[in-house]
């Protein structure tokens, strides 16, 4: 579904990604862990289409072909989500309003009309009571003074009205308290089939225990130096990433 | 014959039409000589650094049309808000169209100007009244000298006007170039409301100068919202001098979106004159081209206790020009005053330019004043957010800039004026998004 190769990136002539390779399969769900720094945002931002940051060389294939052309709209329209670390605050356009827009900007570039109010709304309220949301975000200036962890919820929220085929979760974890961090985690679960992907962004173990990755990677300085199975994340959660420094340069 | 010339000799002209034992005479008189005194301002007047009327003063204008012209409803009927039962008063290249017109003498005036001048049924509120809060300035004088036409509405103490009133003036095109003058006045006694929709709209490419005075009274307990919405044609320009006077606890709200024209000045200026009152001034502009559009606003807190809100956002786009002058006076003994100001911009392009100084002068001690400008871009991270979500980026534009003039038409009223406005707004952005906000 995505395959991306030898990708370096740069944003004001900084080079943060350099020559990352990666491959994630329809149905598998990957975890990228890495400290601070590493990349790791910088990456889901070129998937998603940032154009702050330039693609000095590599390529990225999703669905057979090369997405590096297509604006983020673009990338979007044909099932790429991004749920971000730091959602942004959008006043004077409520969370219905945002996501009503997007779904029938989707639709209109498929060809499609819009999607009748009726069953739009019978959407958002299904999908809300999935994420135990109160309804009275929906009305609420999108992210306007949202808790971080209301911010995350509704990032999941959008996740689950767009149903995208490959969704990147960018440390949605953090700033969820324990009960939300399984109600949310329970909905992307919800959310997966054998034909989408995830690919999870996050510091913490604990979020892997609800959402399982079939891959785990580490991402240091722009690059993949490691790849292993879930246990390669309990073994990052007690010994840090030092060791695989030294591996790495080794 | 320069403008200035031809408007003092038609004075003249226009005198021999008047009755000269009349009251308004004498004001009339003292009017056109502090005109001929002062004259149009230019850019070296502070108020008017940064808008110059000479591109418009240029052209030679009829100042008295010659005959009056009829238009059939459905050609104008876009230009009311016409889902809404209302009185209206229409003119036509300034004079009166009984045919367009609905007025009223029923519980409450809303009628004309001539005929209040001129019958001594209305003798006594014109006294009260009349030119009491216009100042001395030369454009003011000028169309105080040739007052004689425009909306008089008067509200009687304890009457809720029930249903809106629209002011619209048309100007055909019939002349080369038009002036027009409308003066209106507008009094709201003690315990009355009132809520006025106004509209100046030219209907062909034809120049259209308007220097327009209302003047609006409002009483004790009073409350008067006003809509103003300039969305002509680009060979009209506009000069709007408002006064309003407010007592003790009444509410005066005039919102002025502006959208159309070549050149627009609003002189937007509130008095209040007792404790409790609330003044509040709001104003979405939205231009393009080398459109220009101009607020000079003043509020003058006279006495304790007293709120004005000042809210004004503007978007701007190619060579467009905005200036936003906010005066807010606050009186030694006019404790206790909450005075809020904002102007936000965006601007589009490179070639658009904003002028936005706010000035306050404040000899109170206790009060609570605030202010704020910002100029800014719209916001890469929050477009960049919108497009990951599939908006492509002109939607994803547009719905910022409708989230930026939101908050402004929150406070509109009347809910299909609110709906008029948001379509004239997707209109101006040239995008429909199928939603209200
Ligand atoms: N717009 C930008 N301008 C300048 N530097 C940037 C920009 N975006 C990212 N960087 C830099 O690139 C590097 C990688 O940042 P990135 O946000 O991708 O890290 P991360 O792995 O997500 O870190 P964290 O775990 O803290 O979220 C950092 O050094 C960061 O300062
Ligand atoms: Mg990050």
């Amino acid at each position: 579904m995505l395959k991306i190769n030898n990708l370096h990136a740069e944003v004001e002539g900084n080079k943060i990604l350099n020559g990352l390779n990666l491959e994630i399969k329809p149905g598998e769900v990957h975890a990228i862990m890495g400290p601070n720094g590493s990349g790791k945002s910088t990456l889901a931002s070129v998937v998603a289409g940032n154009e702050e940051y330039e693609v000095t060389e590599g390529e990225i294939i999703f669905d057979k072909s090369n997405i590096l052309e297509l604006s983020a709209d673009e990338r979007a329209q044909r099932g790429i989500f991004l749920s971000f670390q730091y959602p942004v605050e959008i006043p004077g356009v409520t969370v219905t309003n945002f996501i009503r827009t997007a779904i029938n900007q989707i639709r209109k570039a498929k060809g499609l009309k819009d999607m009748p109010a009726n069953e739009m709304l019978k959407k958002i309220r299904e999908k809300a009571a999935m994420l135990s949301m109160d309804r009275k975000f929906l009305s609420r200036s999108l992210n306007e003074g949202f808790s971080g962890g209301e911010k995350k919820r509704n990032e999941i929220f959008q996740m689950a009205m767009l149903e995208p085929k490959l969704a990147i979760l960018d440390e949605t974890d953090s700033g969820l308290d324990i009960d939300a961090l399984r109600i949310v985690a329970d909905g992307v679960n919800k959310l997966r089939t054998k034909d989408n992907a995830t690919l999870v962004i996050t510091h913490y173990q604990r979020l892997l225990d609800y959402i399982v990755p079939d891959v785990v990677h580490v991402l240091v300085d722009g690059r993949i130096i490691k790849t292993g199975d879930k246990e390669l994340a309990k073994e990052l959660e007690v010994k840090g990433y030092d060791w695989l420094r030294e591996e790495a340069v080794v | 014959m320069d403008l200035k010339e031809k408007l003092l000799s038609s004075y003249l002209a226009f005198e021999e039409t008047l009755d000269l034992d009349n009251d308004i005479h004498d004001i009339r008189n003292n009017a056109i000589k502090y005109f001929e005194d002062t004259g149009f301002p230019n850019k070296k007047l502070e108020a008017w650094k940064y808008t110059s009327l000479n591109s418009i003063l240029k052209e030679d204008y009829s100042i008295f049309p010659k005959q009056s012209s009829a238009i059939d409803y459905k050609e104008v009927k876009q230009y009311f808000v016409y889902d809404i039962d209302s009185y209206q008063i229409v003119f036509i290249d300034g004079i009166y169209s009984s045919h367009l017109s609905k007025t009223t003498h029923d519980k409450f005036d809303a009628c004309l100007m001539s005929s209040a001048l001129n019958s001594s049924k209305y003798n006594k509120v014109i006294q009260k009244y009349f030119n009491k809060i216009a100042p001395k300035d030369s454009l003011t004088a000028l169309n105080t000298a040739f007052s004689k036409e425009g909306a008089y509405i008067y509200i009687p103490k304890n009457v809720v006007a029930e249903k809106p009133i629209q002011i619209l003036n048309f100007s055909t095109g019939n002349e080369h170039a038009l002036m027009l003058q409308p003066r209106n006045l507008i009094v709201v006694e003690d315990g009355a409301q009132v809520q006025i929709i106004e509209r100046h709209q030219s209907l062909t490419d034809n120049a259209v100068f308007t220097n327009s005075v209302t003047e609006i009274y409002a009483g004790k307990n009073a409350q008067a919202d006003y809509y103003k919405i300039q969305s002509d044609k680009i060979s009209s320009s506009l000069i709007d001098n408002t006064f309003i006077s407010q007592e003790r606890d009444s509410e005066v709200s005039v919102h002025t979106f502006s959208f159309g024209g070549k050149i627009t000045r609003n002189n937007l200026n509130f008095y209040q004159n007792g404790s409790g009152i609330n003044s509040i001034l709001k104003g979405v502009t939205i231009i393009e081209g080398k459109q220009h559009v101009d607020h000079n606003t003043l509020v003058h807190h006279r006495q304790p206790h007293c709120e004005s809100h000042q809210d004004y956002k503007g978007i701007f786009a190619d060579k467009a020009t905005g200036v936003f002058n906010g005066k807010v006076f606050v009186d030694k003994i006019a404790q206790k005053t909450d005075a809020y100001q904002s102007n936000n911009n965006i601007v589009i392009d490179d070639g658009a330019t904003i002028n936005t100084k706010p000035q306050l002068e404040i000899f109170a001690d206790d009060v609570k004043c605030s202010h704020g400008c910002t100029i800014g871009q719209l916001d890469e991270e929050a477009l960049f957010y919108m497009q990951s979500r599939g908006i492509p980026k002109k939607e994803a534009r547009a719905l910022l800039m409708y989230a930026f003039a939101n908050n402004v038409l929150t406070s509109v009223k009347i809910p299909e004026l609110k709906t008029r406005i948001t379509n004239e707004i997707a209109d101006k952005i040239g995008v429909q998004l199928g939603f209200d906000l």
